[in-house]
Order: C-alpha cells, then sequence, then structure tokens
C-alpha cells in the first residue's frame, strides 16, 4: 500500500486490495510465521464509541503480531469530556504509539486526525462515514468463496448511514462487479457515495424490493436497519420488517448465494440461515484478525 | 461615464468587483470577509441595469487590492464576475474570476455530524466538483444555493 493511513475504501486500488489480502491468506496459512513481526509495537486503540467486536479484532490482530495495544478507555473516563479536541488527542496519543485506530461518531474524524499526527491513521469508524478496514475483510470473505470479478453483489439494509456499506462499495468498484442497493426510499446511498460510483464508473441499481434481484446475487451483504432513523415506532416496523431474511426467503437464491452481514444482528437474518449453507458472517467476524493483521504489518512495515 | 457606475462613486485605490449576479453583493462580502469593522470604506450597487446580466450588483472596496486566491472563490456564487484593481483612480488589471480546485475557511459544512463542525482548530476545507462543492472531512456534496453554507 502507498498509502501512510487507512481513511477511506476510495483511496485504495485494485492492487492495494489484492495485496493486503495475499498477505491476509498467508498470515491464515501460518500465524506462527508472522508472531514476531512487530513485537517493539504499540498500536493505540482509541475508540470515541463503544465498540466491541472491531476493537477486540484490533487488539487481538496486534497481539498476533506480537505488538502491545494501549486503549484510552471508554469516553466516560477520557479527557475527552473535559473538551479536549480530537486533534489534541491524537497528538498526545501520537507520542505513546506507533499507530492509532480511531473510532469516533463524527463523520471525518480519521481525516482529522491524520492532519495532525505522522504515525498510521487507521479509520474504524466515522459516524456514518467510512469503515476501511471492516471492507477489507469482507472482500476477503467474498474472495475466498467466488472470486471478485464476474460477480453480482446485493446491499440491502440502511445504506444512507452504515458506513460499512459506503467503504464496500467504493471497493467493490475496483472489481468487475454489479452492485444492487436495496433499502427503503428515505435509506438509500447517501449523494456523495452515488457521486463516488458514478466517478469510477460503477455499474449500480437500486431498489425497494429484495425479490426483485434476489435470483442474480452471488452475494447479499445485510445490515441493519436501527430504529434511531425512524420518528416513529410504527414506521419504523413496518419498513424494517421488509428487510428481513429467513430460510424461506432464500428459496428463489442461487444455490451458492452467500449471505454476510457486518455483525452484531438483531432480527433481521433469521436464526434459521445459520444453518442453510448460506450463511457466511461469522466466518466473516472471523477473517477479521487475519485481515487486520495483514493491514497493520502492511502500514507498519511503511514506517520502519 | 456609463450611467450604471454614476450610482456608485468612483474609488481612488481598491478593487471594484463588477459584474456579480442580482442579489449577491452581501455574499460577496460575506466570503471576503469584509463586515465594516476594518474600516475600509464599502459601496454597493445592488441590481444595477447591466447589458450582460440584466441586473447586477457592484461592490467597491477602499484601499484593499485583492488577491486572485481570495476573490476565485467567488466564481462560486458570482462566475462571472470582473476584478477591476484601481490605483489613482485608473483601472491598473482587469481579470476575470477563476473557478477554483479547492475553497478553504470560507463555507461551513452542512453535515452537523461533520468532524469541521465539533470545535477542531481546523478550517473548512471543500474540493469544487461538477457543478458543486464536496467537504474534504465528510465528503457531503452541496449543489444548491453555496451562498447559504458562506461562513460569517
Ligand atoms: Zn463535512
Amino acid at each position: 500500500m502507498r498509502q501512510d493511513h487507512l481513511i477511506t475504501a476510495t483511496q485504495l486500488s485494485r492492487d492495494d486490495i489484492e495485496a493486503v489480502l495475499d498477505r491476509a491468506r498467508r498470515i491464515a496459512a501460518d500465524p506462527a510465521a508472522f508472531a514476531d513481526r512487530h513485537a517493539e509495537t504499540v498500536l493505540a486503540l482509541c475508540f470515541f464509541e463503544p465498540s466491541t467486536r472491531t476493537k477486540m479484532s484490533f487488539d487481538t490482530a496486534a497481539k498476533r503480531l506480537g505488538a502491545d495495544t494501549i486503549d484510552m478507555g471508554t469516553v466516560e473516563s477520557s479527557s475527552v469530556t473535559k473538551g479536549e479536541s480530537l486533534a489534541d488527542t491524537v497528538r498526545v496519543i501520537e507520542g505513546y504509539a506507533d499507530a492509532i485506530v480511531l473510532r469516533h461518531p463524527s463523520e471525518g474524524a480519521a481525516t482529522l486526525a491524520a492532519e495532525f499526527v505522522d504515525v498510521p491513521v487507521i479509520n474504524a469508524g466515522d459516524g456514518a462515514g467510512q469503515h476501511p478496514s471492516q471492507t477489507l475483510l469482507d472482500l476477503y470473505t467474498v474472495r475466498e468463496n467466488h472470486g471478485l470479478d464476474g460477480l453480482t453483489v446485493g446491499i440491502m439494509g440502511d445504506l444512507k448511514y452504515g458506513r460499512t456499506v459506503h467503504s464496500l462499495a467504493a471497493a467493490l468498484t475496483n472489481f468487475d462487479v454489479n452492485q444492487h442497493f436495496i433499502s427503503p426510499d428515505s435509506l438509500r446511498l447517501p449523494r456523495s457515495v452515488r457521486f463516488d460510483l458514478h466517478e469510477a464508473g460503477a455499474q449500480l441499481r437500486e431498489h425497494t424490493d429484495l425479490e426483485d434481484v434476489l435470483p442474480e446475487l452471488d452475494v447479499l451483504y445485510v445490515t441493519r436497519i436501527q430504529k434511531e432513523r425512524f420518528p416513529d415506532e410504527n414506521e419504523y416496523h413496518r419498513v424494517a420488517g421488509q428487510y428481513r431474511i429467513d430460510a424461506g426467503t432464500l428459496a428463489d437464491a442461487r444455490e451458492d448465494l452467500i449471505v454476510m452481514h457486518p455483525l452484531p444482528r438483531v432480527d433481521e437474518i433469521a436464526a434459521d440461515v445459520d444453518t442453510s449453507g448460506h450463511a457466511r458472517y461469522f466466518e466473516q467476524a472471523h477473517n477479521g484478525v487475519p485481515v487486520r493483521m495483514a493491514l497493520l504489518d502492511t502500514l507498519l512495515e511503511g514506517t520502519q | 461615464m456609463s450611467d450604471h457606475e454614476l450610482r456608485v462613486s468612483k474609488i481612488r485605490n481598491g478593487t471594484v468587483i463588477d459584474h456579480v449576479e442580482g442579489g449577491q453583493a452581501l455574499n460577496v462580502l460575506a466570503i471576503l470577509g469584509i463586515d465594516g469593522s476594518e474600516g475600509l470604506g464599502v459601496s454597493i450597487g445592488m441590481n444595477v441595469p447591466s447589458d450582460r446580466l440584466g441586473r447586477k450588483d457592484v461592490v467597491k472596496v477602499e484601499d484593499r487590492e485583492l488577491s486572485s486566491s481570495e476573490v476565485d472563490v467567488l466564481s462560486l456564487i458570482a462566475p462571472e464576475a470582473t476584478i477591476n484593481i484601481i490605483r489613482e483612480f485608473d483601472v491598473v488589471e482587469k481579470n476575470r474570476v477563476i473557478r477554483p480546485t479547492h475553497v478553504s475557511g470560507v463555507l461551513s459544512c452542512p453535515n452537523r455530524n461533520c468532524i469541521t463542525n465539533a470545535g477542531e482548530p481546523v478550517e473548512t476545507e471543500f474540493a469544487v466538483v461538477g457543478n458543486g462543492v464536496r467537504c474534504g472531512y465528510c465528503s457531503t456534496i452541496i449543489r444548491d444555493d453555496i451562498a447559504a453554507h458562506i461562513d460569517v
């Protein structure tokens, strides 16, 4: 990877992505060979928003490379509650760590952080913006199952606020992929994401009904529609209900369709899908560790 | 001297911004960060008849020569504007505004959840894309009524 930071998936070229995924595959095949590669390294986990999974995944990845991690703890107990700016926080933490993983509730937070520090910054989610490390593990999962070219991918749920969706859609433009977006009208892809997809020459179609496109799909990527996005609880139940799947929904799907989800899920994928042969979301979550090891290894290599 | 020029007095030294789209004169001053507190002499002609625009605004700022990086931002709201630098009552330089590739610190991001609205020590930064501008932090695109997002 030529970049010093990983801020958005739009910065990733096909070569960048393939290099990280190839490295992840080598790590998955022989993790012991990578166990001491970053023994002198400290990774800072700066999570300004509660997240257990992504933080644990980065923490595990760092430790499996022999690195140490430091954690700023909960936001309530940190200097942030005393009104410290993000720019100050990361400049202080830069003195303790060789790289910073940042999760923050505001869009653009990682871009800003990267302007103030020299160590690599990895965006682990900025509001409704981007979540590019998730995208790398999503792509790894797709590639291990189907390869990354000649595919038809459906992305469903909250496309407006879903940062994993924004990053995945941008990254898929590097490959020969037809993208279908399935959501209620009120949660369509934001203008800025559609702008980037059009600029990249992506083939995309938008739908409100999954059944319009389900039989064509190789991949169905499901995301959660959150209650907070609706002014009225009845409206939420009515709309969200149309974007839930169960084993019956998938009766019309191709036999080798894979169903993915960034997790945690609530009720958008019924438990009977878990044993349907289509489910890949647990495999996807497990892939987070080798892919994040590969990402850290790549970014830290550039700093040595 | 033509009729419309008589409406706004001549200045000795400074900058005349002519051919501003009618109604945008106050936004021009906002973009330039001029609110009168600097003590500069400022005169404005609004909705002056114009051959080219039908109605135009004219802004004259005394004793200040505006640089091209300052005035190019005006192209977002006044693409037809001409910039005349005046010394001793003579026009010594006359330029059209050029569409910039970036705009720093002039606009505020309409996305309330953007990090630039969180009190951080940074100026906003917008890239000029197509017929709009795009926040360099959160990627939000503004297409309509850019003037409404001028940070005053
Ligand atoms: Zn913004």
